[in-house]
């Protein structure tokens, strides 16, 4: 490697090729292959003993049938949808609560702020499908919620499995990935800047509007590329909030696997699922080598 | 500008923090319920954590977690390091790859993660269990440890080592001996980091898992499908409080060594 601190590099590349570039390569590879009654549960595979002859007819074996399937069936084009739609209502409605408090947060003084940012933080730490499962408790028939609402005298509500459920369980757990973002780039504004719009006669909302929103743009896109592209392959909270209706890729990959052994159909549907995120993910890139910079 | 929070911001901060804490402050309260019934308080009582205590398969699930977690912690600390050194200070071609490399697996979903580290074990014929799990959480927690040690060596006085490199200290000495030090409180965040994401690891470790190496999320996994499990918020809470308390003397710990070097 050329340059100065290439050294440093090699064992990091080293282990990105194994254990994430290459594995990447036999995920696309085996969505070209067949299901079989065998142990892996797929065909075909490379028959090393015949040398160059084994290989060439383990090319020969592979075909696209498996993406064929893919689009006969509905369900996946059901799941694929509904997990952008999904993922892309989560992504808005986390920014719109989440612009509040992480400005609520930048405007309050120094001490203060290391503090709530460490508050927003610390819930990151405990266990994430521990998160997920204390809503169950909650949103259930019987929960703490109906319970609530009952107390009130208000009518019960029935989210528990269902879109509802999903979305809050999604904003819930990746409200401190939009925060901290926003965080970052409303705590460096210079506060002169809305002190000369103002001098210059714009009112507090306009000042905002025009001065603080705009720069905290960076930060805004930072936080929603970081919540959308997890989120759209979620699976821990569409399986546990989201009943058997809630249809997403994740889950379909999870299920594809597990229940039904189809090994290629799930390596089909993870392939579909990164070709749609390379996008939102090169966009995550630029926008943090620009931070690096 | 008036300076300090308005009433709005006060308002946002505090529905937000709410809104976070509300669900974990539920779990915690209803670990020590008597009652059976999420809704129903039937007087305090520990006798989920007894319970817990005695249920054989949690505790050895608990032990695997651990274990897993110390070892895949202590790796991708060790590569994140590597990889921080080369992204902050190196100038060589391919700095952008790693650098895409380490963001992608960032954002990377976990069922696509887990389904392509499994299949690379299954074309290796490693037969999955213990280390194909803490190999797979290596690569999980690297991108996570990289970016957090980045951030404090980018901000580190680079002179402090080239001063020692002046004073005749060979460059990897100057490293080991000024720099190391300095950012020894991100080595260790970066640490915790890994292994509390692989404490809580579900997706990943269902995949690459295999008899014997059953880890916490999946044996809490199994037992949540099946309902809700007063002794499921037992355990949680003594997560959440060995974390909180991990986290929490952390940060005092930098406080006080920020107090210091200012002061």
């Amino acid at each position: 490697m050329k340059g100065r601190g290439g050294l440093a590099a090699i064992l990091p590349f080293l282990w990105l090729a194994l254990f994430f570039a290459f594995p990447f390569l036999l995920v696309a590879k085996l969505s070209l292959s067949d299901t079989a009654l065998a142990i892996p549960p797929y065909a075909p595979r490379i028959d090393w003993s015949r040398g160059l002859a084994g290989v060439r007819d383990f090319l020969a074996a592979l075909d696209v049938e498996t993406y064929g399937r893919l689009t006969r069936d509905r369900l996946y084009l059901d799941a694929y949808l509904s997990s952008l739609r999904i993922a892309a209502t989560g992504t808005g409605l986390l920014l719109l609560i989440g612009y509040p408090i992480a400005y609520g947060i930048a405007r309050c003084p120094p001490a203060v702020r290391q503090a709530l940012v460490m508050a927003v933080v610390l819930p990151f730490w405990t266990s994430f499908l521990i998160r997920i499962y204390a809503w169950i408790a909650i949103l259930k028939p019987a929960g703490v919620l109906n319970a609530a609402l009952g107390a009130l005298g208000l009518p019960p509500v029935d989210i528990l499995n269902t879109e509802t459920a999903v979305i809050l369980g999604l904003v819930y757990a990746y409200l401190p990935f939009m925060v901290l973002p926003l965080y970052a780039v409303l705590e460096k504004q210079d506060e002169s800047l809305i002190e000369a719009a103002q001098d210059l006669g714009a009112t507090p909302l306009s000042a905002f509007w025009r001065v603080t929103f705009p720069l905290s743009i960076p930060g805004a896109a930072a936080g929603a590329l970081l919540c959308f592209i997890p989120m759209a392959g979620e699976f821990v909270i569409p399986d546990l909030l989201g009943g058997s209706e809630t249809l997403m890729l994740g889950r379909v990959i999870w299920t594809e696997f597990f229940a039904n052994r189809d090994w290629p159909a799930a390596s089909a549907v993870a392939v579909v699922l990164l070709a749609t995120l390379v996008v939102p993910i090169l966009l995550f890139e630029r926008q943090q080598a620009k931070v690096l910079r | 500008m008036r300076k300090g929070p308005s009433a709005f911001n006060v308002a946002s901060v505090v529905l937000g923090l709410a809104f976070l804490y509300a669900p974990i402050a539920i779990l915690v309260v209803y670990s020590f319920n008597a009652s059976r019934l999420v809704t129903v308080w039937g007087g305090f009582s520990t006798r989920w954590y007894k319970a817990l205590f005695q249920d054989a398969q949690m505790l050895e699930a608990v032990w695997v977690t651990l274990r897993v977690g110390v070892l895949s912690a202590t790796m991708s600390t060790f590569v994140g390091a590597l990889a921080a050194v080369a992204l902050v200070r190196g100038r060589f071609e391919g700095r952008t790859a790693l650098a895409s490399g380490i963001y992608a697996t960032l954002v990377m979903p976990e069922v696509i993660l887990g389904l392509s580290l499994l299949l690379l074990f299954v074309s290796l014929g490693l037969p999955r269990g213990f280390w194909t799990v803490t190999l797979s959480h290596a690569t999980l927690t690297l991108a996570y440890a990289t970016v957090v040690i980045q951030a404090r060596l980018a901000s580190f006085d680079r002179h402090l080592e080239e001063a020692a490199q002046d004073l005749g200290c060979p460059p990897w000495k100057a490293f080991v001996l000024v720099t190391l030090p300095g950012i020894a409180p991100a080595v260790a965040a970066a640490w915790m980091l890994a292994f509390t994401l692989s404490l809580d690891d579900l997706v990943i470790a269902s995949f690459t898992s295999g008899p014997g190496a059953t880890t916490l999320p999946m044996r809490l996994y199994s037992q949540v499908r099946l309902g809700v499990d007063p002794k499921i918020n037992a355990v949680s809470t003594l997560l959440i409080g060995l974390v909180a308390t991990g986290v929490i003397a952390a940060y005092l710990i930098q406080q006080r060594q920020r107090r210091r070097q200012s002061g």
